[in-house]
């Protein structure tokens, strides 16, 4: 009974998970640079969520329109100010460079938002955000079975563009094998920036939903980096529903190891899990090899 | 068409080309030959704009392409079919074909052209939703040669396209070279199959650690 409740939960937040690791399975399938500062990213998306709720009383979920399309600027601007430098380098000098890019992006990103929002933990508190919605004994928040939703429509769209778009292709075919897409007359810096724009746009609409969901403080980022990472090695590279599953399999694990191991080794479950797959499947749950 | 002047070509340290001079003329059928590590695939990456040459000059219909990224080389109308046919594994059929009309010239006539494609490689047609990594090595030359079409090369620059084949497939595949080289498309071909090759070709190179000979 406790732990089906627990169990709606995770499902529930797993999906955030899947959100955040989509954007970091994306770029990092594409450009090969692991972004560590994706987790501040979120956070970015979180607070400029807060902000337009405190200041203009905003709905969250429609200042998601604007959140999204502002990160994705920002990541424009990060590609071409820092990550442009790193990716055409040989692998040892781009991961080492793009680490220490990140980690320093890391601090710049969590010092600005203690100056502009102090390190209280913040949240978006609709006049909605009690609502619950009863199903037989169970209570499920409205608030964050929508935020599920949306993410599940947001993966879905992106799927679809992957799929279908002109450029969805050319990221798609960039990923597998940057040469021979350059050999399709594909250029292959532009798709790049694509890609990394629309990861930190990804992870500017999960910080808006976990800002609604849940809360958010200037150092959320690294859990949530750290999340993400453990659902990108659960679910393996190149699927976008592998991580929204990978996400949905985090969250109940986490949520089962509440029930019986208590609240505190909420946060070692995952690592547990990222060894044990590491070891036994390092392709990833729902990865194919290379 | 195509005139490659005194080309060197290095890995860091290590020499690949050294003063390597080719010319394809509108319409010809060229090869180039010679032994392993002699710098042939080095000399077609250059001309398709994926190495960057250390000195020496390469022109396109008269204008100079060696300092333009890959892209504005496809856009201006030559293809490279690599070895190894670097396919789009995990992506279909379909989606390498169309990808293969990247570019913006290639785009606006990219229907007609797929038909055109499909005329030529039935079996393309036929296995259009298939993953590409799941056909057979006739099939992934046949759908390698096809994206490469797709992208209206004029000129057409192939590495190895015999390796690993069957004698059939080789057979057919070099006929459909002829086919379009009656049709007036220019190629240069680096083979290992030098009898296939120079039945077909007006003129041969020989290239022999990366210098002619």
């Amino acid at each position: 009974m406790i732990l089906a409740q627990q169990l709606i939960l995770g499902v529930l937040v797993g999906g955030l998970y899947g959100l955040a690791a989509a954007g970091l399975s994306l770029t990092f399938g594409v450009l090969r640079v692991l972004n560590v500062a994706h987790g501040e990213l979120l956070m970015l998306g979180g607070y400029g969520t807060f902000w337009l709720f405190a200041l203009w009383q905003f709905d969250p979920f429609l200042s998601l329109l604007g959140v999204g399309p502002a990160l994705f600027v920002l990541g424009l601007v990060l590609y071409w100010a820092l990550f442009q430098f790193v990716v055409r380098a040989h692998e040892e000098t781009r991961i080492k460079n793009s680490l220490l890019i990140g980690f320093g992006l890391t601090l710049v990103f969590h010092s600005l938002a203690i100056r502009l929002w102090t390190a209280d933990e913040r949240a978006v508190t609709t006049d909605y955000a009690g609502a619950v919605l009863k199903v037989g004994i169970f209570a499920v928040p409205i608030v964050r079975l929508a935020s599920l939703a949306l993410a599940f429509v947001v993966l879905a769209a992106l799927h679809l563009f992957l799929g279908k778009a002109r450029w969805g292709r050319a990221i798609r075919a960039t990923a597998e094998d940057w040469e021979a897409a350059a050999l399709m007359g594909i250029p292959v810096g532009r798709v790049y920036l694509l890609a990394f724009a629309l990861g930190t746009a990804l992870a500017g609409v999960a910080g808006g939903l976990v800002s609604v969901s849940y809360s958010i403080s200037p150092s959320i980022g690294l859990e949530w980096t750290l999340k993400a990472l453990i659902v990108v090695v659960l679910a393996g590279l190149g699927s976008l529903f592998g991580s929204f599953a990978g996400g949905i399999v985090l969250g109940l694990a986490e949520a089962t190891s509440v029930v019986f191991l208590g609240g505190p080794y909420r946060e070692v479950v995952g690592l547990v899990l990222f060894l044990a797959i590491l070891l036994v499947r390092p392709q990833g749950l729902f990865g194919s090899r290379g | 068409m195509l005139e490659v002047e005194r080309l060197e070509v290095s890995y860091g340290a290590l020499a690949a080309l050294h003063g390597v001079s080719v010319t394809v003329r509108p319409g010809e059928m060229v090869a180039l030959v010679g032994p392993n590590g002699a710098g042939k695939s080095t000399l077609l990456k250059a001309i398709a704009g994926l190495l960057a040459p250390r000195a020496g000059a390469i022109r396109f219909e008269g204008k100079p392409v060696s300092a333009e990224p890959p892209q504005q080389i496809v856009e201006r109308g030559v293809a490279l079919v690599p070895e190894g046919r670097r396919l789009f594994a995990r992506m279909t059929v379909r989606d390498n074909l169309e990808l293969g009309a990247f570019t913006k010239r290639a785009q606006k006539e990219r229907r007609a052209r797929l038909e055109r494609v499909y005329n030529i490689f039935p079996r393309l047609f036929e296995r259009e939703r298939q993953l590409a990594g799941s056909l057979s090595g006739g099939e992934q030359q046949m759908l390698a040669l096809g994206r490469a079409l797709m992208g209206l090369p004029r000129l057409l620059l192939l590495d190895e396209p015999s390796l690993g084949l069957a004698p059939r497939i080789v057979e057919s595949i070099f006929s459909i070279l002829a086919e379009l080289h009656r049709e007036g498309m220019s190629l240069l071909i680096v083979e290992q199959n030098i009898q296939a090759v120079l039945t077909l070709a007006e003129r041969a190179y020989i290239l022999a650690r990366g210098a002619p000979s």
